[in-house]
């Protein structure tokens, strides 16, 4: 119960923080609009898509790109999470965080939960405003999709969480951020299906096929469907327990060589 | 006299520097303990070995009789932490940075309130609830960080350089504070190398290039001569 205690209290917090930086909350937002708005309407002449899993006929490039979006803003939100938490270990709030006296993996938990609400958070405000374009999915989509998002949010931001706990000063972040998010976003499934990046390049394909953030977003979009698809859970767990064991060895104190 | 901390065959190396070597001393319940050492001594190393955030290899830290390594989250409950560098939120008032705190420790509701309301009237920061920290001087932010160390009632209290910044009066004023915890059975580790910070019938640790130098009661320790000129002998260091 006081552990429970405890872990609102970092959710709490962040999510205080995510609301009072407002500059923050609509760059989140904007980023996939402009996206859907702006380069889906150029992409759909110049991409054809065949009907694949889980479409039964030809969609629109909007419709296809919606899963990939949702993934980006989980995406950008895991690496914020990140930079906050690095923010958190400059400002040293995060030694008071990890002084408390609870399980490490507990507390690091539960900032990964925190962060994983905002970018639900986020995600819910861009279905909203995907509905009122058009792109709607069925409610039965919208219940499954909500799992998927949470599983996305949680293993993206133990990325983030893995990083943080690699980098030691905010300058740095900037760039690994460049060096993470790009990479993951372009070669995945988001923009394209992996037919088509296989025509292009067989490397690339493969590239994108071990790419975690590709699994991500093909489970929200099967689950938006109101279907599962398995590999991409099971790649997509895997990810999330490889990402968060290693930071937690990341934040684990310290240890000297022996002696 | 039982021990609020025992600190055993500490070693700790960053890199292939040596930080710490073979670090052994003891905290009485109820006494001001001074970690007196020049800049690099070690001091912050074992300060951050005792709150668990980095590993000793050897060695053994043991709070109220809780083996750090092996019970933390009993020893962790046990103490109140005050880091060298600051550890707030400056955009949130006094009053959330507290709550915060008393969440990470399990409190909350009318019991966090209370501890809240007792741990700043502890400190004279009452009337400070509301602000927010930003808009504090350097000892009242220092002051709302020893009030946060005691919320959750420990037993040892620990101070990484404390006064690091602060003018004479706010040094003082702190030092006292804190000194007058000890009339309430807490017990203090106060790293410093400022010997003025010291009473004669503190205890002392000095620390001096990552080893334990000399420890007992200041008067004990110094004998006839004044503590500033026995620093600069054992250490080398301007006090």
């Amino acid at each position: 119960m006081k552990a429970l205690i405890a872990a609102r209290a970092i959710i709490t917090r962040e999510l205080a923080r995510f609301v009072t930086q407002r500059e923050r909350f609509f760059a989140a937002l904007v980023r996939p609009l402009v996206w859907l708005f702006v380069f889906a309407a150029g992409f759909r002449a110049a991409l054809g898509l065949s009907i694949i899993p889980p479409y039964k006929t030809y969609i629109s490039y909007e419709t296809y790109i919606v899963p990939g979006l949702c993934g980006m803003i989980l995406l950008f939100s895991g690496m914020q999470s990140s930079l906050s938490l690095v923010n958190d270990r400059e400002s040293g709030t995060m030694r008071l965080m990890l002084t408390a006296p609870w399980p490490r993996w507990f507390l690091l938990g539960a900032k990964l939960l925190a962060g994983a609400m905002v970018g639900l958070l986020q995600v819910a405000i861009f279905l909203v405003i995907a509905w009122g374009y058009g792109l709607k999915f069925s409610l039965i989509g919208y219940l499954a999709a909500l799992p998927a998002l949470a599983l996305a949010g949680i293993m993206l931001g133990a990325l983030g969480l893995f990083l943080s706990a690699r980098i030691r000063q905010l300058e740095n972040f900037a760039g690994v951020m460049n060096f993470v998010i790009f990479p993951m976003f372009f070669l995945s499934t988001a923009l394209y299906p992996l037919w088509k990046m296989q025509e292009s390049s067989p490397l690339l394909a493969t590239l994108c096929e071990i790419n975690p953030f590709t699994h991500a977003v093909e489970l929200v979009r099967f689950a938006l469907y109101g279907q599962m698809n398995l590999a991409a859970l099971g790649w997509t767990v895997l990810a999330f327990a490889l990402f968060f064991g290693l930071a937690l060895l990341g934040y684990e104190p310290a240890r000297t060589r022996s002696r | 006299m039982t021990e609020a901390l025992r600190v055993a065959g500490l070693s700790h190396d960053w890199g292939r520097k040596p930080a710490l070597r073979d670090v052994s001393f003891a905290v009485p319940e109820g006494r001001f303990c001074a970690l007196l050492g020049p800049n690099g001594a070690g001091k912050s190393t074992l300060m951050a070995v005792l709150t668990g955030l980095i590993r000793p290899a050897p060695g053994v830290v043991s709070v109220g009789g809780h083996d750090l390594g092996r019970s933390p989250r009993a020893a962790l409950a046990r103490i109140g932490v005050v880091y060298q560098a600051p550890t707030y939120d400056l955009d949130r008032s006094v009053f959330a940075n507290l709550k915060y705190f008393a969440a990470l420790q399990g409190l909350s509701g009318a019991m966090a309130r209370d501890r809240i309301a007792a741990s700043l009237a502890r400190l004279g920061m009452e009337e400070r609830a509301g602000e927010k920290v930003a808009a504090l001087n350097g000892g009242h932010r220092r002051r709302m960080e020893i009030a946060r160390a005691l919320i959750h009632a420990p037993r040892l209290l620990l101070l990484d350089e404390p006064t690091v910044g602060l003018d004479a009066p706010a040094r003082a004023a702190i030092t006292a504070h804190v000194h007058a915890l000890t009339a309430e059975g807490i017990s203090v580790l106060w790293a410093t190398h400022l010997v003025d910070e010291l009473h004669p019938d503190d205890d002392l640790v000095l620390l001096h290039q990552g080893r334990v130098a000399a420890a007992g009661r200041v008067d004990a320790v110094t004998g006839a001569t004044p503590l500033a000129e026995w620093f600069l002998t054992r250490t080398g260091a301007a006090a």
